[in-house]
């Protein structure tokens, strides 16, 4: 009994933290499915009278289809770029020997220090002459450049954990460096692999400052400057379309922790304290 | 094997690429940017080679002070913020919750992984005033603190309020994980031995936790104050730098120097200040460490 009313205030501060996080998110949800008659004679707490579909309908059909294609044709081919050039990259800064291989990972860890904001202008020139602005691939290019240093950085983590007998024994067995890549080592980093493609796709499903750097045309924006746009033109007015539209560019991240949230949690907590 | 691992075209190959990409788009820009701060001009417009001008410009240029001034008072208040409530809850996690924290751990990290622009969306709904009240101007009203109703973004001091809040709302998940790894480590012999000796709740975590966490609790206000000195996201989509330019930090002034008013240079040479800002403040903490630990 003691125990139990020691407890109870901090039962209470538990029970008011929850509230504190996730209500916030349930008000966003909800006031998604309002009619605009509801916004107008309802309290904001009061749970909506059915689910109105239709600002759905509106949000997705007034730019936000095109923001979610054109985020997704950004972000996955990112994504598999990083991949396939920092796990090689990796093999080759933490499997093989060579001179310079501590002063490269250096290099690529003073990458996570710099401030964005350094590289921009270079980076808007460069696509300018190249003709790359407001197109997906000055999106793609900086994506994989930029995912780099902490992909190489956690991807070496998980190849020293590999045991280096296993590696020799293939090579015992005759395979080339590039067999015992392929078919050793990558097969034993999988883990890794999932780790780094999941936080990098937050960071670049949620990245605002390239995107709106890159993009100028409405029907290039993905869903970061789409939504800033869409809620610039809605907002004030159609609060309905406006949750449904904040709650569309909610959706696929809250998804993926749903499933995948013990990941999720580990991969960034290590990509951040190392450096 | 050893022959094997030091064949150089074997390394070349697998780290040509990210060598190659990593140079051209990052390494090559930043000393691109360094050269910009002696031009003026953009793209459209041609260059002009101005010599040290732009850093003049800068010590004298109200704005950079102001943004300075805004950037450092937000990343004080939110990295006290994040890491205060962040080792709060690790706390909380470790001696009160135990082994039933995983669930309350994964419901407050949720907000982390949320696009910013979304959340500031939220944010500015929650805040609302017109033409609807958001819902914290309803809740007031609703407990008849009528005076307190009020357009919360549409003032420089309450928007800044409001940006700290949901700054630290974002992120107090993350520094509690990342300080509850760090507590979980702390062995348990050296708890029940203070105990043991007589000390509990606040006594024993300020001189038997606390300093054992150290190391842990310096690399997260690393960790913190570098990002939140660099606060660009939550500003932009929550109050875009306004009213006025009341919170505008160092990288939203670069943004608008540069692509609103087509300052390259000048919008390099605050891209710099913020970078040395970054630089010098992690290795005041660094020092402060060692010294610290020593």
């Amino acid at each position: 009994m003691k125990k139990l009313l020691g407890n109870a205030p901090l039962a209470v501060i538990v029970g008011l933290l929850l509230v504190v996080v996730i209500y916030p998110l349930v008000w966003l949800l909800q006031s998604s499915f309002k009619t605009t008659v509801e916004f107008a004679t309802q309290p904001t707490w009061a749970l909506p009278k059915g689910f109105a579909w239709q600002n759905y309908v509106q949000a997705w059909n007034s730019g936000m289809a095109t923001y979610f294609l054109n985020s997704i044709l950004a972000v996955f081919p990112s994504l598999l770029l990083i991949l396939a050039i920092s796990v090689s990259a990796a093999f080759a800064l933490e499997v093989m020997t060579w001179r310079l291989r501590n002063p490269v990972l250096l290099l690529f860890l003073a990458g996570i220090m710099v401030p964005l904001q350094l590289v921009l202008l270079p980076l808007f020139t460069i696509y300018f002459q190249a003709s790359l602005i407001d197109t997906r691939w000055a999106l793609i290019i900086t994506y994989t450049a930029f995912g780099l240093p902490l992909s190489v950085f956690l991807m070496a983590g998980f190849f020293k954990s590999v045991p280096r007998e296993v590696m020799e024994a293939a090579v015992l067995d005759g395979a080339s460096i590039y067999k015992v890549f392929y078919r050793v080592a990558l097969p034993m980093v999988a883990n890794g692999l999932v780790t780094i493609a999941l936080v990098q796709f937050f960071f670049l499903w949620n990245d605002l400052l390239f995107t709106l750097t890159f993009i100028s045309s409405d029907s290039n924006r993905t869903i970061q400057t789409g939504l800033l746009n869409f809620t610039g033109q809605y907002g004030q007015v159609d609060w309905g379309p406006t949750f449904a539209a904040i709650s569309l560019a909610v959706i696929p991240t809250l998804i993926l922790y749903l499933v995948l949230n013990q990941q999720v949690i580990k991969g960034l907590a290590s990509g951040s304290l190392k450096g | 094997m050893e022959l094997l691992l030091r064949d150089r075209r074997a390394i070349l190959t697998f780290i040509g690429p990210a060598l190659l990409v990593y140079t051209l788009v990052v390494l090559v820009p930043i000393v691109w940017s360094l050269v910009y701060t002696l031009f003026e001009g953009n793209v459209i417009a041609g260059f002009q080679f101005v010599g040290l001008h732009n850093f003049a410009i800068l010590v004298r240029d109200p704005a950079f002070w102001q943004a300075v001034a805004f950037t450092l008072k937000y990343a004080f208040f939110v990295t006290i913020g994040q890491v205060g409530v962040g080792l709060l809850l690790a706390l909380l996690y470790v001696f009160y919750l135990r082994n039933a924290s995983g669930l309350v751990r994964t419901l407050i990290f949720f907000p982390v992984i949320l696009p910013t622009v979304a959340v500031a969306q939220m944010y500015s709904k929650l805040f609302e005033i017109a033409p609807q009240l958001g819902l914290v101007n309803s809740l007031l009203q609703a407990v008849h603190l009528d005076g307190w109703v009020q357009p919360w973004l549409g003032q420089g001091g309450t928007a800044f309020v409001v940006l700290v809040i949901m700054d630290i709302w974002r992120s107090m998940g993350f520094y509690a994980v990342l300080l509850y790894a760090g507590l979980i480590d702390v062995p348990s012999e050296m708890l029940e031995a203070a105990r043991v000796d007589g000390a509990s709740g606040f006594r024993l975590v300020r001189s038997v936790v606390l300093p054992l966490m150290t190391p842990i609790l310096f690399s997260s206000l690393i960790f913190s104050i570098n990002g939140t000195l660099k606060v660009f996201d939550s500003v932009l989509a929550l109050t875009n730098g306004g009213p006025g330019q009341a919170t505008t930090p160092l990288t939203l002034l670069m943004y608008n120097t540069a692509f609103s008013n087509g300052q390259y240079g000048y919008g390099s040479t605050i891209a710099f200040a913020l970078a040395f800002m970054c630089l010098l403040v992690t290795l005041v903490i660094f020092r402060s460490a060692r010294r610290n630990v020593a």
